[in-house]
């Protein structure tokens, strides 16, 4: 399935990637050819199975509700930059 | 033209589970920031989630309590969105297999009839982070302290007809799912949340109209408030011959007004798809049944046997099953009283009225149940009036203590001594001696009215403590002689 420069700029912009222009016309081809292979699966007729919530044939394990973790901010917090008063910092969005 | 308003509610119930929805973090409300936020939380690299039973459980429960469909299996999907304070980029949520298919509830309308209101399905999902936008330098800082509570989101039929209407429903939610202890139910700290769909449509006409959804008010009067503005703002559209955007609105409490937030254009693609790090969920009758066969007396049935075992009319018995710590107060002061009537009146009254007073909840209530019935006790048995009732209530909701020991105390002891009493009156009409002739001259109809002020002489006199009923009957007796 052909796919436009103008298309693979709107989904960088939906993913918020920034793609350097060096890069563009490869990831083009690249989604090009995984289209073409989801065509393949889109071809074909899927009316009689029923939708798979997993491929593992197992129910999912529960865990008690029980408080298994202690604070561990300062250790987690080591690998950013952007902290103040405990909050991790980030460009501003307002929704 | 006449117009018929159409509202569907989705209510974010916060679960009062220990732990997180998927991670052994702790879910206490207002740690310091980012000290209850594990990998797990974080979307560290590796981490899996694991799925809590407890969160499971209480969405049966939820499902049980509204007669709903509950499935056999249930799928966790990945809802696709960016924003800071959701660092894995997808919330785990369930799509197209939620835990609690239809069910629904019974609200109580102004006229005193009964409207049965469609629950079209209630899932499970994990909450998002906290973004604060002040004081950061043109930055915003994030805490992940939320991040992995587990939600309930339940989500109703557009068959709600007013604002009142939704807020009748929103307040029977809120009484069932802190009957059922699976949520707090805290407005205040964002325990229940309520996004509202409000649309209109010719009276009469089936095709729903273009709805608007105003996001996250979080109190029962903001929700009757902005449904409100929002069916004002879109009657002056349609009116005036224009047409409703889809979109996505937020309320402004300080102008009462919603305004536009995001367009149906600019909405999210969520691209649901099933979480492959976590299994479906099975759960078999059995588990139901069991759950089902555990659930405590929900408000309805407590309002029935309310009016039927304690004798009282159905609105209050409705105000006070309305909570499930109100009802236990008042079965509390009921048992020791063993007088429902007068235990409603104190419950709705005096205590209702403290309880404002002081924006106390009735689970902070200073005054234990057993002393209020107590209290009861002295007023059935003459010791108090209810005027020396009320301050000897004051007394106990500031200090605490026992009744008994406030009556002796202070000396608060009715006196009921009929000699005692006459010679008070003797004195009163003595001193009053052109009072007592004129009201002997008056007609029937003037005395109705003078005899109040030999009451209130005889009252000041004792200083309260004459029994106001034995008062006027022997002050008639004297002066009618």
């Amino acid at each position: 399935m052909p796919l436009k420069p103008e298309d693979l700029a709107t989904v960088a912009t939906l993913a918020k990637l920034d793609i350097p222009a060096n890069q563009t016309e490869r990831l083009r081809q690249d989604i090009e050819q995984i289209l073409t292979f989801v065509e393949q699966m889109n071809a074909q007729d899927t009316a009689d199975i029923k939708p798979l919530g997993s491929p593992l044939e197992r129910p999912q394990r529960l865990r008690a509700d029980q408080v298994t973790e202690t604070d561990q901010r300062e250790a987690l917090q080591s690998v950013t930059r952007h902290t103040e008063q405990g909050l991790y910092l980030v460009p501003k969005v307002i929704e | 033209m006449q117009w018929e308003v159409v509202i569907g509610l989705e209510v974010h119930v916060q679960l009062a589970t220990a732990s997180k929805i998927f991670s052994g973090a702790a879910t206490t409300f207002g740690a310091a920031p980012n000290t209850q936020a594990c990998a797990v939380d974080l979307a560290m690299p590796g981490m899996l989630p694991v799925f809590n039973e407890e969160a499971l459980r209480m969405a049966v429960r939820f499902g049980c309590a509204i007669d709903a469909r509950i499935n056999h299996e249930s799928v966790f999907d990945r809802k696709n969105y960016f924003y800071p304070d959701l660092p894995k980029g997808y919330q785990i949520s369930q799509l197209d297999h939620p835990t609690v298919a239809e069910g629904h509830l019974d609200i109580d309308l102004e006229d005193g009839t009964r409207k049965r209101i469609g629950i079209t399905r209630a899932h499970l999902e994990e909450d998002a982070g906290k973004s604060l936008h002040e004081d950061f330098h043109g930055q915003s800082g994030i805490d992940l302290n939320r991040a992995g509570t587990p939600l309930l989101e339940i989500v109703s039929e557009p068959e709600l007809r007013s604002a009142r209407e939704a807020v009748s429903y929103l307040r029977k939610l809120h009484s069932i799912v802190t009957y059922l202890g699976i949520s707090d139910g805290d407005m205040s700290q964002g325990s229940m949340r309520c996004d509202c769909n409000v649309s209109l449509r010719p009276l009469g006409q089936e095709e729903f109209g273009t709805r608007t959804e105003i996001k996250n008010v979080n109190s029962f009067r903001f929700v009757e408030k902005a449904i409100e503005s929002e069916i004002e703002r879109q009657m002056d559209i349609l009116e005036d011959g224009g047409s409703i955007t889809q979109e996505t609105r937020l309320y402004d409490p300080d102008k009462d007004e919603t305004r536009s937030m995001r367009s149906k254009e600019q909405a999210n693609d969520y691209r649901y798809f099933p979480d492959p790090d976590l299994l479906p969920v099975h759960i078999d009758d059995a588990y139901i049944e069991d759950i089902r066969s555990q659930l405590p007396e929900l408000p309805d049935a407590k309002k029935i046997r309310f009016a039927q075992e304690y004798g009282l009319s159905d609105y209050d018995a409705g105000v006070l099953a309305a909570s499930r710590e109100q009802a236990d107060y008042f079965e509390t002061v009921c048992e020791t009283s063993k007088d429902p009537k007068l235990s409603a009146n104190w419950v709705m009254g005096e205590l209702a009225k403290w309880l404002n007073q002081g924006d106390l909840d009735i689970s902070a209530c200073p005054l234990p149940a057993e002393q209020l019935g107590k209290l009861i006790l002295r007023i059935k048995d003459n010791t108090l009036s209810s005027k020396m009732a009320k301050q000897v209530f004051e007394l106990l909701w500031q200090d605490g203590g026992d009744v008994d020991d406030i009556i002796e105390a202070k000396g608060l002891k009715q006196v009921t001594d009929s000699s005692a009493i006459e010679a008070i009156i003797d004195e009163v009409l003595a001193n009053n001696a052109s009072q007592v002739e004129q009201y002997r001259a008056a007609d029937d109809a003037k005395r109705g009215k003078m005899i109040g002020f030999f009451v209130g002489q005889t009252m000041k006199a004792s200083k309260g403590s004459a029994n106001p009923q034995q008062v006027n009957a022997v002050l008639r007796k004297k002066l009618e002689g």
